[in-house]
């Protein structure tokens, strides 16, 4: 062969690996068009509506002052929220909201990559696109340019939104948001070349995100400013520190642009090398003969290792904010504001009890999302064909769902008696009253567990609805309380009729009608699900 | 004689689009039937009504005597199913899916499990996700012929199987009904219908447009004739019942090559009209299951 036309040749072959990526994208912004909208829309208002509410609660500059001092000065709050840098109403917002909706672009990032890359190779699908007119690389290019769009499209909102103010803060904001996206998106690429199934791809990089909203934490609890080196480690501790309304630090941002691309091309490499549908870890052969004989030992084989996870990753949360309660007394200063906001979210004077209740409360959020899942596998099993030749054994539908729901509702306590072992742990208290405090958010997460049993009982098209209620539930937990929302408001989400525990006192109506709401839920959804067609 | 199945004027709708409208089918104890219908024609739907999957609009249908819908998890330990699209557990490997069917059923024969393993070549080590269609086929094949059941509902199971694990299968297939057992056995691959199956019910349309052994449906419908004749045909068009009729002249002869298709009961009249013309040589072939099939699902309703 000729030198000269080597040279050609691979010039031709390098733009061919992009081949098709165009339609890919345009195809991958058809399938996302009503998620990744409602998901920008939600997020990017709930930014926007902050300005609004925060002026409400410290309607003046010397209390909003005031409790901008007092919040950089308590360690607890601001491993919750970050410090604040500045006490305008843009500058309170991006303290107040900014992480939470980097998370939410984090989340929206690395589902929208793993879809559109590791999912499509599971399901086959990648296979028959592939035999197509398509670059080796094209979807993967697609999937990162779909989540740019999304998180530019974010990053607009905020910017654009927020102009009024300050336009240079509201860019910092937007950019910064997107810039989180945009971290997890790439980061989701490499993940999903090493894993070979979409679930534990969009798993582990959760954790991952969840890991950098913990280093955040912990680092700003021990200094004011945000230059504690965990901090630096976390992609949401580079937002904090690009300051966003407080004198903007713009080249924090090449932080972003330096880990998208970096990661990018890592995730370009591995995805070169590799087979379509293969990971780097080739499978391991399984035993010749089974021991599984019930449903129910298929159901845990299943879940097991999202068990684990959870737990894990709870206990380990709990040990990291266990130790940063200790601070939550440092509070000086004496503002009726901020011990109303306090109040709100812990319920009570004590701020270790507070803080510790408001870390109680939100890992019983967190694990209304993995009852939600873990429920939902019911979903997944049945629209994936895979419920069919079960059922067509002797196994009736209650003792198929009852294996996967005795994982949802047993695993939820095992995973919240899991933080709140941490929690003790990392504080040096005594176990009981925390123990009971993570018990008492049981009934709570088993109503929102229960409601995707009643949905995916009626039938499983109506099981995504409820994402969206532990959504809303997490939501108005989260930022309700700073909200001064009225308690009818809050009272939507189960969560808002739980006792502040520990340190408030316990009420044992609100408990026992939760759950009994729940079984009443999961009752009325399993004879759903016994009446209706199977989906196949 | 007791049925295995017998169902009548099954109705199932979903939606808009009517799935069943009136569907019979009797399958009697012990035999191999086949169920043949075009895609879409309400074959995998009538299954899971039998299964217990969904609920039937209208009609009767039993299973084994009892009613599938609300005895489906008592049937089911006397019933093994193999659908169509095998779909398998990921992290699973073929012989713990295998293994956990059995189990599920309530038995399984562990010589007949190695036997049939070792049959149908699968490496019963692998993972789900690794498995090509017809290995993953092969897994539930094995899990259902392994099974200590008195009915074995099959639907499509060979469509991803290469020749040589048709023939395994058409052999495992045989070794059951000697054993007693029932089959519904649903296929598109008509040579396998022919070979297993003692009757066969035809859908379209989620009707039941043919139902018998396949002689009698053989009979129901046309021959076709190929004759050489010694001198020219005479009133061949005119007897009813002739169809696709052509007549060639053989060259440098008064002979003429014959061909056509006749319906059964008028076979006797062409005979006869063949016979004065003087016949040289005669080959009649009864239809094919292939023929059957294509006059069924051609026709329009």
């Amino acid at each position: 062969m000729t030198a000269a036309a080597f040279p050609a040749r691979t010039g031709v072959s390098g733009s061919r690996q992009l081949a098709g990526t165009g339609a890919l994208l345009r195809f991958n912004l058809r399938r996302d068009r009503v998620v990744v909208p409602a998901w920008v829309a939600v997020t990017g208002l709930l930014v926007l509506s902050l300005p609004g509410s925060l002026k409400s609660v410290y309607s003046t500059p010397a209390e909003r002052a005031d409790i901008a001092r007092q919040m950089l000065t308590n360690s607890s709050l601001r491993a919750t929220y970050g410090p604040v840098f500045n006490d305008s109403l843009g500058g309170l917002t991006a303290w107040r909201i900014g992480g939470y909706a980097a998370i939410l672009a984090g989340i929206m990032s690395l589902v929208v990559v793993v879809r559109h890359t590791r999912d499509e190779e599971e399901s086959g699908r990648q296979e028959l696109v592939s035999s197509a007119m398509v670059g080796r690389r094209a979807p993967l290019t697609a999937a990162l340019l779909t989540a740019l769009v999304a998180n530019s499209a974010l990053a607009l909102l905020i910017a654009g939104g927020m102009a009024g103010q300050g336009s240079a803060g509201a860019l910092a904001l937007g950019l910064g948001i997107g810039g989180v996206g945009m971290v997890f998106a790439t980061l989701a690429a490499i993940v999903a070349q090493f894993t070979d199934s979409g679930r534990l791809a969009k798993g582990l990089t959760g954790g991952l995100l969840g890991a950098a909203f913990v280093l955040r934490a912990v680092g700003d609890s021990t200094t004011n400013d945000g230059s504690s080196p965990a901090t630096w480690i976390s992609p949401i501790g580079w937002l904090e520190n690009l300051r966003p309304f407080a004198a903007e630090r713009w080249w924090v941002l090449t932080l972003f642009a330096a880990a998208t691309l970096v990661q990018g091309v890592v995730a370009y490499e591995l995805a070169g090398r590799r087979d379509v549908g293969m990971s780097f870890f080739a499978a391991r052969p399984g035993p010749a003969q089974g021991r599984l004989g019930t449903a129910g030992a298929l159901a845990w084989r299943l879940q097991r290792g999202s068990v684990l996870g959870w737990g894990l990753g709870f206990f380990a949360a709990g040990v990291a904010f266990g130790g940063i309660t200790k601070g939550a007394a440092d509070l000086v200063g004496d503002n009726a504001k901020t011990r109303e906001v306090i109040e709100r979210m812990g319920g009570q004077s004590g701020i270790e009890d507070a803080f510790l209740a408001t870390m109680v409360g939100m890992f019983g959020m967190l694990a209304a999302l993995y009852a939600v899942s873990s429920v939902l596998r019911l979903h997944s099993e049945e629209t994936g064909q895979r419920a069919e030749p079960i059922l067509a054994n002797a196994v009736g539908r209650l003792r198929w769902a009852a294996g996967h729901l005795t994982i949802a509702f047993v695993g939820a306590v095992v995973i919240m008696l899991l933080s709140g072992l941490g929690l003790t742990l990392g504080y040096g208290a005594e176990p009981g009253p925390i123990l009971a405090a993570t018990l008492v958010q049981l009934p709570a997460i088993w109503s929102l567990g229960a409601l995707a049993v009643l949905l995916h009982g009626i039938s499983p098209r109506l099981s995504p609805a409820s994402w969206a209620t532990a959504g809303l539930a997490l939501a108005l937990g989260w930022i309700g309380p700073a909200l001064n929302l009225p308690q009818a408001v809050l009272n939507v989400s189960p969560f808002g009729h739980l006792p502040k525990l520990p340190g408030g006192d316990m009420a044992w109506g609100p408990v026992i009608v939760l759950t009994a709401i729940a079984a009443t839920l999961v009752a009325v959804g399993l004879t759903a699900l016994r009446r209706r067609d199977l989906t196949t | 004689m007791t049925k295995a199945i017998t169902v009548s004027g099954l109705h199932k709708s979903f939606g808009k689009t009517q799935a069943l409208a009136g569907l019979d089918l009797d399958v009697e104890a012990g035999e191999v039937h086949g169920f043949l219908g075009p895609n879409g024609s309400g074959k995998s739907t009538t299954i899971r009504v039998l299964l217990g999957l969904l609920h039937a609009d209208s009609g009767a249908a039993q299973l084994l005597g009892r009613d599938p819908w609300t005895d489906a998890v008592e049937l089911h330990r006397r019933v093994a199913y193999v659908p169509g699209d095998v779909t398998l557990w990921r992290n699973l490997s073929g012989g713990e899916v295998i293994d956990l069917y059995g189990k599920l059923r309530g038995g399984l024969d562990k010589s007949r499990r190695t036997e049939l393993i070792d049959r149908f070549e699968l490496d019963p080590t692998k993972k789900g996700r690794t498995y090509s269609k017809g290995n993953r086929q092969k897994v539930a094949l094995v899990a259902a012929f392994a099974s200590d059941v008195d009915l074995l509902i099959l639907d499509e199971p060979t469509s991803g199987l290469d020749p040589l694990m048709e023939e395994v299968f058409q052999r495992c297939v045989e070794e059951e009904r000697d054993r007693g057992r029932t089959i519904l056995l649903s296929s598109h691959i008509l040579s396998e219908v022919e070979e297993l199956c003692d009757r066969v019910s035809i859908i379209r349309k989620g009707r039941t447009v043919e139902s018998g052994s396949l002689s009698d449906l053989r009979h129901l419908t046309r021959t076709s004739v190929t004759a050489e004749l010694t001198g020219a045909p005479n009133g061949l068009a005119s007897i009813p019942g002739v169809h696709d009729l052509a007549i060639q002249q053989i060259q440098n002869s008064q002979g003429h090559r014959v061909r056509l298709q006749v319906e059964a009961d008028q076979l006797n009249a062409v005979l006869r009209s063949l016979s004065e013309s003087g016949v040289r040589s005669l080959t009649s072939k009864p239809p094919t299951l292939e023929e059957l099939f294509l006059r069924h699902y051609q026709e329009t309703a």
